[in-house]
């Protein structure tokens, strides 16, 4: 190996260091900011999803749709029988077929919150799935507020607290003297432990995750084969290449 | 020439080994592809079982009601309609439908009503010859395509003509009966399109 | 079954004789210097990329409906409804961006090796312009999802245009055909995205192959083959140090093809947005016209050209001067042939100046990717604490702005005055395993 080989080799690599900060490193390290709760969500948790299922239609599918979601594909890919998302999951009487609409006219909605509550099909895609936790385990009582609740991860936000049963109440603890929050305290507890409760969202999370992409399931499933058999076939390429390369001197 | 012995064998089975993996690689990439011109989840939801209330349908009435974007006309067919149908036998190409046209309706339509009830015919309105739709004339007098015309279906496109039953008369393009959707009685005056009866396969 | 093809290639033969002479022109007899290093994949990349591209984008037309009502919907309906529709839509988005990494790669090769440099002086024009219409395509073809991102990224590109003194209101408008990108725009944009820049983007790519064959590769020691000697083991006329771009390369292309698709299939089955690189978040979002990101940003592979953009101050009484920075920043390189007047073609026998020139340049192109897609605002109160992020950020975008066309006027002068000390150049390649 020559010395400017060394240099080539150096200045390359240098070079793609710093593309892959650019393209790698940062994004990752961006995602841990902001304060942000690590979610944990896991699409590919099959029992998660499905009590996470439960948790949105029980809880959430009253104000917000996924309209892009179908219910016979939430059955197909989290293993229930038509049945029991028919059953435990479907409580607006939509046809299997149909996507998840919620019963909630938008206008009144308008009227009740002061805007309509979104759709939630691309919510972890919009935003991410440690947003989405975070959110979901930020919100605390707020007598300025004039629904009664306020949220750290989004001030204001125009949203009651529908989980507030399982989790108990929080109150802000303010930093002295100003209007920030510094840390909310669970002032009465609820049906569920702390514990249990982060599971619980951790569960919606990862259901809202799901349905934000629901070909992931796909994904994980067929890309291991495909990264396998490219493997093979680069495998022989090389060989090949080495074969007629004898003729190269 | 070349100084080197070339491995021609080996050459050869390198190029052919790579060349078919490469070709079950690119083999398999066209799966997806071709895969996508299925009926998506969005066509499939639309072409779900479809319920249908018959109170509203006169004897003699026929009503239009569309299943996986098809026209299926359900017809409520009058007596005299009903009593014209074994006479059309020696005039059809497959007055059985266990012919050429079997496999045109499912088992327990396979009658001379071709139906689960006689009165009432539910079918796929495509003719079977290039897939117009046919017209329902349902009336019993002589028409300008045929003088003896005991009610049934003719199509524009190229003048096919069918009986009561949905089959198709001798001499005419069409070759085969019109098709006999899946469907079964929720109860006596509501249908429902794309579903077999409880208990027929 | 032998006479049956035999019969056939005579039949056509005898009718187009010119068929097998021009294959073997541009494969078997074609021959290329033995010396490719790793540098030398990416044209043959950016080939299977394109085709990807087209492919995949035909299939993606059958199901995207090109309507400001219906595109963002269509999207999900190809990404849940259509059968495998989300591996097609993956394979299109991921595709998108790894063009760009292969095509500038395959430019810094071209830079590094010296191959813009007499005689491929056209093959480098003819490159360039496939950049340009490249970057025309993916930033329509960017726009067509129709989300946020979409809809805000194409108002401020157009708006650019609106920067051209007089007549930039009325051009904006005429681009977008309404007051804001809508219904008209985004109809134009399919259009020219699935068939007019396509079609350009094909023959430039055949005449840019053409034009490269016409005056044979270049390699990595910057040597002629066809001044060296003659004879090789398959034709005793031709350069003694090339060999038969069939078999040779396509063989070793096919390996590079193999890894690179394993890169590929890795991002498009387990990470297709690229932690928000390749899709943003913000375009999971239904164009609002209302609502602004709170961030706006190009997509990455045009950070660096946009940063330019924002580095220039507006002066006079208009913003033209930025938008004239970034086109300028295309056209410098258009002339490196000529802002580079050195003799030497390959970085390895090239003076140290050029080679900490050219480090600084990729440093600048980095920088100013890092601005243009908002790292610098995140890094610098990390790194610097509670600094005046607009100076800082403005100080250093413009460093790298400076640095950036410096490198040309640089290269002019090291090489215009004869201050570059090159070292001697082999009179053959050289092969290093």
């Amino acid at each position: 190996m020559t010395k400017r080989q060394i240099t080539m080799k150096h200045f390359l690599s240098a070079a793609a260091l710093a593309l892959g900060l650019l393209v790698g490193g940062v994004p990752a390290h961006a995602e841990g900011e902001g304060g942000l709760l690590k979610s944990g969500a896991d699409v590919r948790d099959q029992a998660s999803l499905q009590r996470g299922a439960r948790l949105f239609f029980n809880y959430c599918v009253g104000c917000h749709s996924l309209k892009y979601v179908r219910y016979s594909r939430i059955a197909e890919d989290l293993g229930l029988s038509e049945q029991e998302v028919m059953q435990n999951l479907n409580f607006t009487g939509a046809r299997f077929d149909d996507p998840v609409i919620s019963h909630m006219p938008a206008e009144s909605a308008g009227k009740w919150f002061g805007k309509a509550p979104p759709d939630l099909s691309l919510e972890v895609s919009a935003k991410s799935s440690d947003w989405v936790y975070t959110y979901l385990n930020s919100f605390y009582l707020d007598p300025h507020s004039p629904i009664g609740w306020n949220n750290t991860a989004l001030p204001n936000a125009a949203m009651p607290f529908p989980l507030w049963e399982l989790q108990g109440l929080q109150t802000a603890v303010m930093k002295p003297g100003t209007d920030e929050v510094e840390k909310l305290e669970l002032s009465k507890p609820g049906k569920l432990t702390p514990a249990q409760f982060q599971q619980a969202t951790r569960d919606l999370t990862s259901f809202l995750e799901y349905a934000s992409e629901p070909a992931a399931l796909q994904r994980h499933h067929y890309g291991i084969w495909v990264l396998l058999f490219l493997a093979f076939f680069t495998l022989l390429a090389a060989m090949l290449k080495k074969e007629y390369w004898k003729d190269v001197h | 020439m070349a100084n080197e012995v070339v491995d021609h064998g080996r050459r050869r089975f390198l190029t052919a080994t790579t060349a078919v993996v490469g070709g079950i690689g690119i083999v398999s990439a066209a799966v997806p592809f071709i895969k996508s011109w299925e009926p998506s989840a969005r066509a499939k939801a639309a072409g779900a079982p479809v319920t249908q209330s018959l109170k509203k349908i006169e004897s003699g009435q026929q009503l239009i009601v569309g299943w996986r974007s098809l026209p299926v006309f359900i017809v409520n067919r009058t007596p005299a309609q009903l009593a014209a149908l074994p006479q059309q036998a020696p005039r059809l190409v497959d007055p059985k439908s266990d012919g050429s046209s079997a496999a045109q309706q499912p088992k327990y339509a396979q009658n001379e009503t071709r139906s689960i009830k006689p009165e009432w015919l539910v079918m796929v309105g495509i003719c079977t010859h290039l897939g117009c739709v046919p017209n329902y004339v349902g009336e019993m007098k002589p028409e300008p395509f045929d003088p003896n015309w005991q009610g049934g279906y003719y199509c524009p496109c190229h003048h096919s003509r069918y009986d009561m039953a949905g089959r198709v008369y001798q001499g005419v393009p069409a070759p085969k009966n019109m098709e006999i959707p899946p469907y079964n009685f929720i109860d006596d005056t509501t249908i429902q399109i794309g579903v077999d009866p409880k208990g027929a396969a | 079954m032998a006479n049956v093809f035999t019969s056939i290639g005579d039949w056509v033969n005898e009718r187009a004789p010119n068929l097998a002479p021009t294959y073997r022109k541009h494969m078997t007899e074609y021959y290329a210097p033995k010396n490719f290093n790793l540098w030398y994949y990416f044209g043959s990349l950016a080939l299977v990329v394109l085709i990807n591209q087209i492919v995949t984008g035909i299939f993606l037309t059958m199901n995207y409906n090109p309507s400001a009502a219906g595109a963002f919907d269509s999207v999900q309906y190809i990404m849940r409804d259509v059968e495998w529709g989300w591996l097609i839509r993956y394979m299109h988005s991921t595709g998108a961006s790894l063009f760009f990494v292969v095509v500038f790669l395959h430019m810094f090769r071209g830079i590094m090796y010296g191959s813009y440099k007499k005689p491929r002086e056209l093959v480098w024009l003819l490159g360039m312009l496939i950049f340009l219409v490249l970057m025309a395509e993916a930033f329509m073809g960017y726009v067509l999802p129709w989300g946020n991102m979409s809809f805000w990224g194409a108002k401020v590109i157009v708006s650019l245009f609106g920067t051209i003194p007089v007549i930039g209101g009325t051009l904006v408008e005429w681009i977008m055909g309404d007051f804001l990108p809508a219904d008209a725009t985004l109809n134009r944009f399919f259009a020219l995205h699935v068939i007019a820049l396509p079609i350009v983007l094909l023959l430039l790519v055949v005449l840019h192959l053409a034009a490269l064959h016409e005056v044979g590769s270049n390699n990595p020691d910057g040597v002629e083959i066809k001044k060296g000697p003659k004879g090789n083991r398959w034709d005793a006329l031709k350069p003694t140090d090339g060999i038969p771009f069939h078999p040779y390369y396509t063989v070793k292309d096919l390996v590079g093809v193999g890894f690179f698709l394993l890169i590929a299939a890795f991002i498009i089955f387990f990470a297709p947005t690229f932690g928000g690189w390749f899709l943003e978040h913000d375009n999971s979002i239904m164009a609002n016209n209302l609502v602004t990101p709170a961030e706006i940003k190009p997509v990455w592979y045009f950070t660096p050209f946009y940063a330019i953009v924002r580095m220039i101050p507006s002066f006079a009484g208009t913003a033209v001067w930025g938008v004239l920075a970034m086109f300028g920043a295309i056209a410098v390189l258009f002339l490196l042939p000529w802002f580079d007047r050195g003799q030497v073609k390959s970085i390895r026998y090239r003076g140290t100046g050029y080679k900490v020139a050219l480090g600084v340049f990729v440093i600048a192109f980095l920088g100013l990717g890092s601005v243009g897609a908002g790292i610098t605002a995140e890094v610098i109160p990390e790194w610097f604490g509670n600094v005046d992020l607009t100076t800082w950020e403005n100080a250093f975008g413009r460093l790298m702005t400076l640095l950036y066309f410096g490198f040309f006027a640089f290269l002019w002068a090291y090489t215009h005055f004869g201050w570059e000390k090159t070292k001697p150049v082999p009179d053959r390649v050289t092969m290093h395993d």
